[in-house]
């Protein structure tokens, strides 16, 4: 497990975070631009070096301000891949991941070279100039560097964003396959909350320098914090469920969350299959009796539990469905007409095609 | 008009060749040196350094050699003191004129290193270090094979300026044949004596063709560099 706690100030920016990151596992680091996310992995990496607090990776201390302890960069054995990648211009692509490699302090690597090119499939680029590649192969490069430095805690800073959605769709499966078969803490920073729904296993919120929250993401799905960070029209309950069945006839899939069940496309998704998935507040619909003759999919029995202004003209309706809690943005005129209360039965809608289930393990 | 070199010619271009090759080897380590502290250090006494470092730009060669002169002349106080310790005598020597020629040519050196130091990404070296280079390994790794087309550069520049350095030279270290009598001391020699234009043109010429032959294989080398790092 990583413990971090670190206060520093630079200039007008200040920086007070404490934060836990489960070995293995993703934690992730969400935030707008600015919140300090880059600031934190500079910190956890060494390059820059904080007033107070501490750092702790799996029982070793890696900075404890109070005894002037600070171990350096190079001895670390922390693998970052920067948002802008830094690959090294003058050696090739094998040199490149030899670097980190040659460095290592123990030669028994458990992170192989065969493995490492295979997984990430370099093998047919390793004689190319780093001038060469494209940006999905840059970035399958300084990961690889990363990993085979043979790290202790990786750091990926924004590895998605400079990447197409076509890319990005390409690249994701690699970082799956890194969660799931490396058994070290890994911090990713982001701000796309895609990147939270496939990868990670644990979410930091940034905001300002300072964390608001923290925990699994369904459970802080429904925070105001996290809504303040993605805004009123991207936020909405998270909730992992698995796909019960397939039907290719009607291209979709059901899976089941809780005691209940969802319709949803089939679209990149197989039997026995462990999904997450965001259901938009803005795009459920309530209704207080059991409607007939809709074309919506899912209809989900529940009780509120709570009804909050959300803006000028707009209330928020959280949901107990069958175990399950969502959230629902409607209008306040519409929440009066219907005498929404918090106890009061209703039924929530939702269109399958407006949701989109994903992978995650 | 035959182009025959005389003996004396031909010690006056081995002399200069030979200054200039000492002077660029001698003073490239720390002009590589005194470049990384201006570039990538915040120390005090940085202004003055750099200041330091650039007077031989602004100030009459001569008055450099006179400088020169005064501290590691055998009467001087460095210079005395080398000369008893160790037997060693920069002045009038081939290697005083190699020193005084580096003074001189430092500041090109420098500025030449610089200006490739700042373009090397300081970003890559902290990459390097998350890597596991400690600081030498780094440098030696990543930051000296990223800037060697700013350090050819330097030396090059550094090598033809210290071929053509003459008022520094001939302070310090006069104008002996055989010994540091360099082809511009050898030309103004040449002047100096009667019906000498004819051996003045002789050295003009060589000097000529030593410049054009170095500026091109600068050129050349710096190609084959910048292709050799993808750029």
């Amino acid at each position: 497990m990583l413990q971090v706690a670190l206060q520093c100030r630079r200039g007008d920016f200040t920086l007070d975070v404490a934060f836990e990151a489960p070995t293995p596992g993703v934690t992730a680091l969400f935030g707008k631009s600015g919140a300090g996310k880059s600031s934190v992995a500079q910190l956890l990496a060494g390059l820059w070096r904080a007033d107070a607090g501490r750092i702790e990776l799996d029982g070793q201390l890696l900075f404890e301000a109070a005894q002037g302890l600070c171990v350096p960069t190079q001895q670390r054995r922390v693998g970052y891949v920067f948002q802008d990648l830094r690959l090294f211009p003058h050696l090739n692509v094998e040199h490149n991941l030899r670097y980190g490699l040659k460095r290592t302090p123990d030669r028994s690597s458990a992170i192989g070279w065969q493995h490492t090119v295979e997984l990430l499939d370099l093998g047919a680029l390793l004689r190319r100039r780093t001038a060469q590649l494209s940006g999905g192969e840059r970035q399958r490069v300084a990961l690889a560097r990363a990993l085979l430095s043979q790290p202790r805690l990786l750091l990926l800073d924004e590895p998605l964003s400079a990447i197409d959605t076509q890319k990005r769709n390409e690249l994701l499966p690699y970082f799956e396959r890194l969660r799931d078969e490396l058994s070290l803490p890994i911090i990713l920073i982001t701000h796309q909350f895609e990147d939270l729904l496939r990868l990670a296993n644990r979410v930091v919120l940034l905001e300002a320098g300072r964390v608001l929250a923290q925990g699994a993401l369904p459970e802080l799905s429904l925070r105001p914090e996290m809504r303040s960070i993605l805004g009123p029209e991207a936020s909405g309950a998270v909730i992992e469920g698995i796909v019960e069945r397939i039907d290719t006839a009607s291209g979709l899939a059901t899976v089941r969350i809780g005691s209940s069940r969802l319709l949803l496309p089939a679209t990149g998704l197989s039997h026995g299959q462990r999904v997450r998935l965001q259901l938009l507040a803005r795009d459920l619909i309530i209704a207080t009796s059991r409607p007939q003759g809709l074309s919506v999919r899912n209809q989900l029995s529940g009780v509120i539990s709570s009804v909050a202004d959300d803006g000028e003209h707009n209330v928020l309706v959280g949901i107990d469905a069958e175990g399950v809690t969502l959230q629902a943005r409607i209008t306040a005129s519409a929440a009066r007409q219907l005498h929404l209360r918090p106890g009061l039965p209703v039924w929530v809608l939702v269109k399958a095609v407006s949701l989109q289930g994903h992978r995650f393990s | 008009m035959h182009f025959q070199l005389t003996p004396a010619e031909f010690e006056a271009l081995r002399i200069s060749l030979s200054v200039a090759l000492r002077s660029v080897l001698c003073s490239l380590p720390f002009a590589i040196a005194i470049a990384w502290l201006l570039t990538r250090r915040r120390f005090p006494g940085r202004l003055l350094l750099d200041t330091l470092v650039h007077l031989p730009m602004v100030l009459p060669p001569v008055m450099i050699g006179f400088v020169l002169l005064l501290l590691l002349g055998v009467n001087g106080t460095v210079g005395g003191w080398l000369y008893r310790h160790f037997g060693l005598r920069l002045a009038f020597s081939t290697n005083g004129a190699a020193l005084a020629t580096a003074v001189m040519a430092f500041p090109l050196m420098v500025r030449a290193i610089r200006l490739a130091l700042d373009n090397v990404d300081a970003g890559l070296e902290e990459a390097a270090r998350t890597l596991g280079a400690g600081a030498w390994d780094c440098f030696a790794s990543i930051t000296v094979p990223l800037m060697a087309p700013g350090i050819l550069a330097g030396a090059v520049t550094a090598f033809a300026a210290s071929l053509g350095e003459f008022g520094a030279v001939i302070t310090f270290a006069g104008n002996i044949p055989g010994v540091t009598r360099t082809l511009p001391l050898a030309l103004y020699s040449a002047l100096q004596t009667p019906d000498g234009e004819a051996a003045a043109l002789r050295i003009a010429v060589l000097a000529l063709l030593l410049g054009a032959a170095g500026l091109l294989a600068s050129e050349w080398l710096a190609r084959a560099l910048r292709r050799r790092m993808g750029r």
